[in-house]
This record gives C-alpha cells, structure tokens and sequence, in this order.
C-alpha cells in the first residue's frame, strides 16, 4: 500500500475527524489550545507536540507537511510557535483553519499573562506552581523524544547519505557550537538547493 | 494618537522586525518598549523573561500582553498581541500562496530536501536540551552528572512509557503536572 493511502487509513481508522468539518474546526482548537496552554519553552518544543497531535493521533497532516513548515517558519520574521501554527492550520483546513490555530496559540499565553501580571510575586515564587510546572516539562521531554526518536529513524531508513549528514552536521553546530538555528537553517536551505535537487530525495 | 492604535502599530513592527526567534527577538522588543517609549521599566523587562521562562507561550507573545496590560488594560493587551501577529499572518500566508504556485519547481523542493533533516536535527537538539533540564535542572550540558534530580527522573520514566502508550499528548502534560505536583508534596 502506498504511503499517502496508508496515511489516509491511519485518519480514518483512528478517529474518524474529517478536516473541514465543524466537529473538525472544534477539535482543532481545543488540542491547539491545550497544548499551547501546557506546553513551556520555545517554538521547537511546541512543535513535536503538534506533530503528535496532528500527524500521529488524528493524521490530518504528514511528516513531511509539518517540516517543511517547521522550517519556513523558523526562517520567517516573528514568533515560530505562530508562525507554524497559521501554516499548519492553513494546510489543514484552508483560512478558516488558520484563524482557528492562531487564536487556539495566542488565547492561552494571553489570558496566562494577564493574570500573572497581577500576581507575580505569588506566582514566581510558589513551589507547590514550581513543581506543577517541572512535572509538565518532564511531560514535553518525554513526547520530544519520542517525536525526534521517530524522525530519526525515518530519516536513517532512507539511507540516503547527503541528508543524513546535513541532519548530523545541524545537530552538531547547533548542540556543541550553539548556532543560532536560523543560521543552520540557512546554510541547509542553500546546500538543499544546490545539491538535493535530485527527485529521490523528495 | 490613539494609544491603541500606537500599541497595535508599534507592536506590528516589532513582530515583523523580530527575526531568529526567542532570545533573538528580546534586544528588539526592549529597543521598543524599554528604551524608546519608557512603557515599563528595565526590571519590569526582565520580569518578562522570568514569566517567559516558566509560563506557556513565546516571549513576544508575553511581553506584547504584559506591556499592552499595563499601557492599556485589557484591550491593551488585546491590540498589542494581535499587532505582533498581524505580520506572522500576512506573510505566513503569502509564502503558502507561493508555494502553492511555485512548491513544485526543483529549486524549492530540493531547498525543502535540505531543511527537512535540519528540523530533525534541531527537534533533536531541543529534546536533549529539555533532558537537560528535567534531570538536571540546568540549561546546558551538566557538569556533574551524578546530580540529578529523582523527582525528575520518576515523572520523565512515566511519561514516556505513556508515550509509548499512546496516551494522548494533553492528557499526559496534564498527568505529569499532577505527578509534579503530587511528587513535591510527597518528597
């Protein structure tokens, strides 16, 4: 079976949500919601939770779908975590799907901080919200690994070289030499243009 | 003008201007907000960061709410946020357009064949640095390994043998926020 059918199986066999729907539309935002609502730390963090939600339980989207955008909106002006989310919501579901993820991405941030703003002190300083929050964060970094595991495994079963290496090379600059990942972003973008134009790496 | 106006404007370009994400963008939100219009205070900044750090949400995000709240009030930080996303939104959208009209010329695709490793790549390197900071509570590589945090360890072990589980993601964030909670309680 091809991959795009067994993907389409995948959607319909788990839970039967079709994008577009007004079911659809609700379920969007409040996974959107929760998550953002739950999830601590950058745009790269976020992400894989997405990923999870949208690819791997509901499959309105694929792998590749969610990095190419990934990367696009690394590279763009703005918020990443944002910047995804209208991109993801427009591949899903048209306009109507963007305004969905970016209200679902900004509502929780929002309605956080205007709260926190009155109480600061109470909040910052609290152990029982500490530990509430470090147990969320141990949560992330389990779905994390998980996702980048996957990805992994993906990427090595194609046994191709060149995007092995660039995959190697990023993961190297970025960890050991703390590259801003924009940069990293870049310099692959560039080498995918002049040496991956091949169609075996589509 | 309308300081309305001047927070959804001020705010538009701060969002358009804040490129390479996260820290990247916080010299340029300060510029604005700090130095140039005196909205909040250095200190009152460096709250934001610390909220940021502990908070759900992008910085921008945080600090276009914080400073809209206190400009403003509500709608305050209503127009401010909605200004830092106006230029994600246009241009997210035109380049979806474009890609749309252009995705299928080699040029693109094979542009796209050389990010998807990188995204790998990097989604790797955030997950090594959230077990950084789960374990051993410290943002870089440990110094000393031996010290890690049990608590930590006990949550991460169960979270992940829920992944495999196949619990769905939201509750799993809202089952270790519970088991952080219940763990400190306990421990």
């Amino acid at each position: 079976m091809s991959n795009e059918n067994q993907q389409l199986d995948n959607a319909v066999n788990k839970l039967n949500i079709v994008p577009g729907t007004r079911h659809f539309f609700w379920v969007l935002f409040k996974s959107t919601f929760l998550i953002s609502a739950f999830t601590v730390g950058g745009g790269m963090v976020i992400i894989p939770l997405l990923k999870k939600k949208y690819v791997d339980e509901y499959g309105w989207i694929d792998d590749k779908d969610t990095l190419d955008i990934t990367a696009i909106a690394q590279s763009l002006p703005g918020v990443m975590a944002v910047n995804a989310s209208i991109m993801l919501g427009y591949k899903m579901a048209g306009f109507m799907g963007t305004l969905v993820t970016i209200l679902a991405t900004i509502l929780p941030p929002l309605i956080t901080i205007t709260i926190i703003a009155f109480f600061y002190d109470l909040f910052a300083h609290n152990y029982y919200v500490q530990m509430l929050l470090k147990g969320m964060q141990c949560g992330a970094t389990a779905v994390i690994i998980d996702v980048g595991l996957n990805l992994v495994y993906k990427l090595f079963k194609k046994k191709l070289l060149l995007p092995i290496l660039i995959a190697i090379g990023t993961f190297i600059a970025s960890l050991c030499f703390n590259v801003n990942p924009m940069y990293c972003v870049l310099v692959d973008a560039i080498i995918g243009l002049m040496l991956l134009r091949d169609p075996k790496y589509n | 003008m309308n300081i309305l106006l001047l927070l959804y404007w001020e705010f538009c370009k701060i969002g358009l201007f804040c490129v390479g994400g996260g820290y990247a963008s916080l010299p340029w939100i300060q510029a604005a907000v700090v130095d140039n219009y005196h909205w909040i205070t250095m200190t009152e900044f460096i709250d934001i960061f610390t909220i940021s750090q502990m908070t759900p949400g992008p910085i921008g995000i945080n600090a276009a709410t914080f400073v809209g709240t206190k400009i403003a009030g509500t709608p305050g930080a209503v127009v401010a946020t909605l200004g830092f996303v106006t230029p994600s939104l246009i241009l997210c959208l035109l380049i979806t357009y474009l890609m749309k009209k252009y995705g299928e010329l080699s040029a693109i695709k094979g542009t796209l064949n050389g990010l998807r490793p990188a995204v790998v790549a990097l989604i790797c390197t955030a997950g090594l640095s959230f077990i950084w900071l789960s374990v051993w509570n410290t943002e870089s590589v440990p110094t000393n390994f031996a010290d890690f945090d049990i608590k930590g360890i006990i949550i991460l072990l169960i979270a992940m043998i829920a992944v495999k589980k196949k619990v769905s993601v939201i509750t799993l964030l809202f089952g270790s926020g519970i088991a952080g909670l219940v763990l400190g309680l306990l421990m």
